[in-house]
């Protein structure tokens, strides 16, 4: 009985406190939802709990700002990010394949080596990788912030993990045996089994990507080329106070719509493939 | 011996399909850090639009950083850093063990993971921004206060150290402790059911099941989880930088290394750049040596696994 009733008791604490960590994961984006709908001068009268009907005033002038070009951020942060993604699951599937299945001379080394290099943080090489990109003439474009995803030690392991799981070496050896080459093999047998792994994946590099502020920010300097985090920096280091607040507000949500509108369709897989890849036990 | 001659020529296969991988990593990774290294090494900076340098110095660079605010600002890294985790880690704890206790029914456990997961995807330069605006004195962190009359002056939240500690603070807290209740989860559930079963015909409550049972038997990721914490708060930039725009204000109290670092990115100032990228680097590197180590040991265990399954069959 008194497990029973000790039992109860945990549940309510349980609730209470799951109910105030997700009130104080969403109050936040609330605030932020509400504001973009209120004009300039409705903010200036303090906080209303509830929607207003500027949005598309506000969308507007977001559209409309030619020193904050935030629709063509968008699109220029769609345009790497997407690309990044694609490059980065590709050749880390590729380079996966490559050490799960071949026997070579460098191969332990080389796995080893991708290993050690796993959570390096890229910020120890960013001032070397600044000087390099402006000597080959790829300085202030968007080929840098997404070439050298090739290159995902992480994502590698990710894959090299699935493969462990779910790609038995006898399926390309009787791939071999009916004649088809080994890239042949790769695209069209491996590639389609990989999907899930890919899938999840494509989806935190993109999210990576599109997060992405201390390399393209060094990068990047004119404003067309502008990714939406540089944008919202800029928009930060602006005299802000003169600013129209509605469109603020404005700015920052259509900054993270895009993600969140990702993952409200996505979220079952994206949580699941937070724990795949990583020490397990 | 046909067999033999077949594997050699699938072998450069191998090569071939890691090639780009390690083109990639020489080129954009290993150059950048030798020529960061070595400009470490020189004094090479701009004042104004001439160049001095590049000439060599030795460890002069090295030897000014400790002289300069380096030291200070890894303090303050450690700080933001520990506010954030400590919170993260109990909290997630806790929630993991609610999640996965099946006495203990919690309703709508999936959309309390998808909510708790959210802010984690968040864009951090955004957060940091939205942060700043609902924080600041006329922001409606301080409408929503007053106007409940718990407050009389709007509370300069970014006025004070603490202030601008905490807001740093509470904002990493929120974008991890979600995705670190996910680890934990995926850990406490690969424990041995049998083993709870065994505690629970035991007599064993909820309690000293967590601290006799789960407690030691996730150590091993809690320990990942650490260490790739503390990885992840050396390279804190997005949110102090953008909440302070690049400041560190009050009194560059919560300027991190990063800061420190892009700010002699931004002045050309490549030797002291390079300086402080290789203490970091060597901070980074004993940091990925644990972390290797426990990879490492997953990797051996799978294929022990693997290879006790095949025996079976």
């Amino acid at each position: 009985m008194s497990t029973k009733a000790q039992n109860r008791l945990r549940l309510i604490v349980a609730h209470f406190v799951l109910i105030l960590l997700s009130f104080m994961c969403l109050f936040f984006f609330y605030i932020l939802i509400i504001n973009a709908t209120h004009s300039h001068a409705e903010l200036q009268k303090g906080f209303s709990a509830l929607p207003g009907s500027s949005l598309f005033d506000n969308l507007k002038k977001v559209a409309n700002d030619g020193s904050f070009p935030m629709f063509r951020g968008i699109l220029n942060s769609l345009l790497v990010s997407g690309a990044t993604a694609a490059i980065c699951t590709y050749f880390s599937a590729l380079t996966a394949y490559g050490l799960y299945v071949y026997d070579f001379k460098l191969k332990k080394i080389a796995f080893t080596f991708i290993l050690a290099i796993l959570v390096m943080p890229t910020q120890v090489t960013s001032m070397g990788f600044l000087r390099l990109i402006t000597n080959m003439g790829m300085y202030d474009s968007l080929l840098p912030l997404i070439i050298p995803s090739i290159a995902s030690p992480a994502v590698f392991y990710f894959m090299y993990s699935y493969m462990q799981a779910s790609l038995p070496i006898s399926m390309v050896e009787a791939a071999r045996i009916d004649g088809s080459n080994e890239f042949r093999t790769f695209n069209t047998i491996v590639l389609p089994i990989m999907k899930p792994a890919i899938a999840v994946q494509a989806i935190f590099t993109f999210v990576g990507s599109w997060n992405n502020y201390f390399i393209p920010a060094l990068v990047i300097q004119s404003k067309s080329k502008m990714t939406v985090p540089i944008l919202i920096a800029t928009l930060r280091g602006a005299d802000y106070m003169s600013f129209d607040m509605g469109k603020i507000y404005t700015m920052i949500l259509v900054a993270i719509v895009p993600i969140i509108i990702v993952y409200l369709f996505l979220s079952k897989y994206i949580i699941a493939g937070v724990t795949l890849g990583g020490v397990k036990e | 011996m046909k067999q033999k001659r077949k594997r050699i020529d699938y072998g450069k296969w191998g090569y071939i399909f890691i090639l780009p991988f390690f083109l990639s990593f020489f080129i954009f990774s290993f150059i950048p850090l030798v020529d960061t290294v070595r400009y470490s090494f020189y004094e090479y900076y701009r004042s104004g639009i001439r160049e001095i340098g590049p000439t060599f110095i030795g460890l002069e660079n090295y030897a000014n950083l400790l002289k300069s605010d380096m030291l200070r600002y890894a303090g303050n890294t450690m700080i933001l850093w520990i506010i954030g985790f400590v919170p993260q880690i109990g909290i997630a704890m806790l929630l993991a063990n609610w999640f996965v206790d099946a006495r203990l029914k919690i309703r709508g456990k999936q959309f309390y993971k998808v909510v708790i997961y959210l802010p984690n995807l968040i864009m951090a330069s955004a957060f940091a921004m939205l942060f700043f605006t609902l924080f600041s004195t006329n922001g409606p962190m301080n409408s929503i206060l007053t106007s409940l009359g718990w407050i009389k002056e709007p509370i300069d939240f970014m006025g004070t150290a603490f202030g601008t500690r905490s807001l740093v603070g509470v904002m990493n807290f929120l974008m991890w402790f979600g995705n670190t209740t996910i680890m934990l989860m995926a850990a406490i559930m690969g424990i041995n059911p049998d083993i709870f079963e065994a505690a629970e015909i035991d007599g064993c409550n909820s309690r000293q099941r967590f601290f006799y049972i789960t407690l030691p038997m996730i150590r091993p990721i809690l320990a990942y989880t650490l260490i790739t914490s503390i990885i992840g708060g050396l390279q804190m930039f997005d949110v102090p930088q953008i909440l302070t725009n690049g400041q560190g204000a009050p009194d560059r109290t919560s300027t991190t290394l990063i800061m420190f670092l892009n700010n002699h990115l931004k002045s050309k100032n490549y030797g002291m750049a390079g300086a402080l990228s290789v203490y970091l680097f060597i901070v980074s590197a004993i940091l990925c040596w644990f972390v290797y180590k426990m990879t490492n040991n997953e990797v051996k265990a799978t294929k022990q696994r693997a290879k006790k399954l095949a025996k079976k069959a």
